[in-house]
């Protein structure tokens, strides 16, 4: 115990380090994944056939093989089998790298779920605002989306969270986020070694965000309570 | 003139015939009924009216324009359907008010887009905002609404859902004002609140087609009453006509379970 407090401020600053990296890659992939996931969602309802179904095989493949596999091959396929490294070397390059696979992993998960929230929206809606002379991105926007919003905020919820702790898994292509600093301390860093709280107290970094991004999201629900 | 003229309207939804032959025309300030059973074709009928389904053939036409015709692809497109459309309101069984706006917002929406579309939009914007606002609270005390404005649609009954629905329609001035079984969703209390509103729109020589299974009222309000049945027109007259001396024996069948009922 007496150790553990030695240890404690070293330990914490460094964390603090990894978590920034983690909270970096989180919010990027939120950012790019929301978006992309509305057009890969038009994409898979488009009445174009051939775009639907490429869209809807990419999000196969996507939603099919591993994130960590789509990692690694994001980041190495490009320097080792093309010899052409389009990320650079450095952790700035491997945030890239990691970002790219990020946003296009979540953004096909998204995609699915908002498919599910347009199509919930009865017909009905689109009909009455066809009827009052409006054009399809009129309803789109001031009819549909916000109806939209209100059935995804749960299952998007879910995903965002699982969004916070599946950063960890950056740590496959080296990207010094917190599970990666905490597991530093167990083979030796900063003068301590064949310490393994440190890998176990990220947890708490996780459940604190998690806590403060769940409140959010309920109050986003709450918010959207107005209407039914 | 006619304010509008259907011809030979047909309508198939893969094989099945909804609609096979359909004529019939419409004077300003009448009032049409359409009876029949379910799956006769009537609201497949309301629905080509406003664009919502493509005839397979015949013509649509408002105040001698033709808006449709089966035979000239140029009356198809998309851009212009749209403006199409506003010749006609629709008030749907259903009501499907937007349930993220007020009831007055559900009034001003569309006619608010459309303003958008003005080139004088920008500098008169408040100006146009507000003679929006004020035709709309005005259709909404016309349906007995003026107190309930800035209420969202589940915090209405079914009864004044659907007048914010007809408030809605009228808004933007349709010249004939279509609705589909405005009174199957809603129970006999309700029903009376709306089929008066109606009769009110009748009086003030508003032109309505109405799909309805309330038989008293079409009786009441109509100037003309088309009976369909299997897609087809079966009978079509004044109410004393198609009500008291029906000539198919079909008709007969159908009216009878309601003065029977």
């Amino acid at each position: 115990m007496e150790l553990i407090l030695e240890q404690f401020p070293v330990v914490i600053q460094s964390l603090n380090i990894g978590f920034i990296q983690t909270l970096k890659l989180f919010f990027v992939t939120l950012l790019g994944a929301v978006p992309l996931g509305l057009i890969i969602s038009f994409g898979s309802m488009s009445r174009f056939r051939p775009l639907s179904y490429l869209t809807k095989i990419i999000v196969w493949i996507v939603r099919g093989t591993p994130l960590m596999i789509q990692l690694l091959i994001i980041y190495y396929f490009p320097g080792l089998v093309l010899d052409n490294p389009i990320w650079g070397g450095g952790e700035s390059g491997r945030f890239l790298a990691a970002s790219v696979a990020f946003i296009f992993n979540y953004a096909c998960y998204f995609s699915e779920i908002y498919r599910g929230g347009i199509q919930g929206v009865p017909k009905g809606q689109e009909e009455a605002g066809l009827v009052l002379g409006m054009t399809r991105s009129q309803i789109f926007f001031r009819i549909t989306l916000l109806q939209m919003i209100k059935r995804i905020v749960p299952p998007m919820s879910n995903e965002i969270i699982t969004l916070v702790k599946d950063t960890s898994l950056a740590r496959i292509i080296a990207l010094q986020e917190i599970i990666w600093a905490g597991q530093a301390f167990l083979k030796g860093s900063q003068g301590i070694s064949g310490a393994i709280w440190p890998l176990f107290f990220t947890a708490v970094y996780y459940l604190i965000f998690n806590g403060i991004l769940t409140v959010l999201l309920g109050q986003l629900e709450k918010k959207l309570d107005y209407f039914r | 003139m006619a304010i509008l003229e259907v011809e030979h309207l047909n309508k198939n939804f893969e094989r099945t015939e909804v609609l096979k032959d359909i004529s019939f025309s419409l004077e300003k300030g009448q009032v049409l009924s359409i009876i029949g059973s379910s799956g006769s074709g009537k609201t497949t009928l309301l629905r080509c009216l406003n664009f919502l389904e493509r005839p397979g053939g015949g013509k649509i036409r408002v105040n001698g324009e033709t808006l449709f015709d089966a035979e000239d692809p140029s009356t198809m497109q998309e851009s212009e359907i749209r403006k199409k459309r506003l010749h006609f309101g629709l008030v749907f069984q259903s009501f499907n008010l937007f349930p993220q706006y007020t009831a007055l917002g559900n009034v001003m929406l569309a006619k608010e887009l459309l303003a958008k579309a003005q080139p004088d939009y920008k500098a008169r914007r408040k100006e146009i905002h507000s003679e929006i606002e004020k035709e709309a609270k005005s259709l909404l005390t016309q349906m007995g609404l003026e107190d309930r404005m800035e209420n969202y649609p589940h915090q209405l009954s079914g009864g004044q859902c659907q007048r914010v629905a007809i408030a809605r329609a009228l808004a933007l001035k349709p010249d004939i004002l279509c609705f589909d079984e405005p009174t199957s969703a809603l129970d006999p209390e309700l029903t009376g609140e709306v089929l008066k509103v109606i009769k009110g729109l009748a009086d003030q020589e508003t032109t309505m087609i109405i799909v309805t299974h309330e038989m008293a009222f079409a009786r009441d309000v109509s100037s003309q009453v088309i009976f369909m049945d299997d897609g087809r027109i079966l009978e079509q007259g004044t109410p004393e006509q198609v009500f008291e001396n029906p000539t198919e024996e079909r008709t007969k069948q159908f009216l009878s379970r309601y003065t029977q009922g």
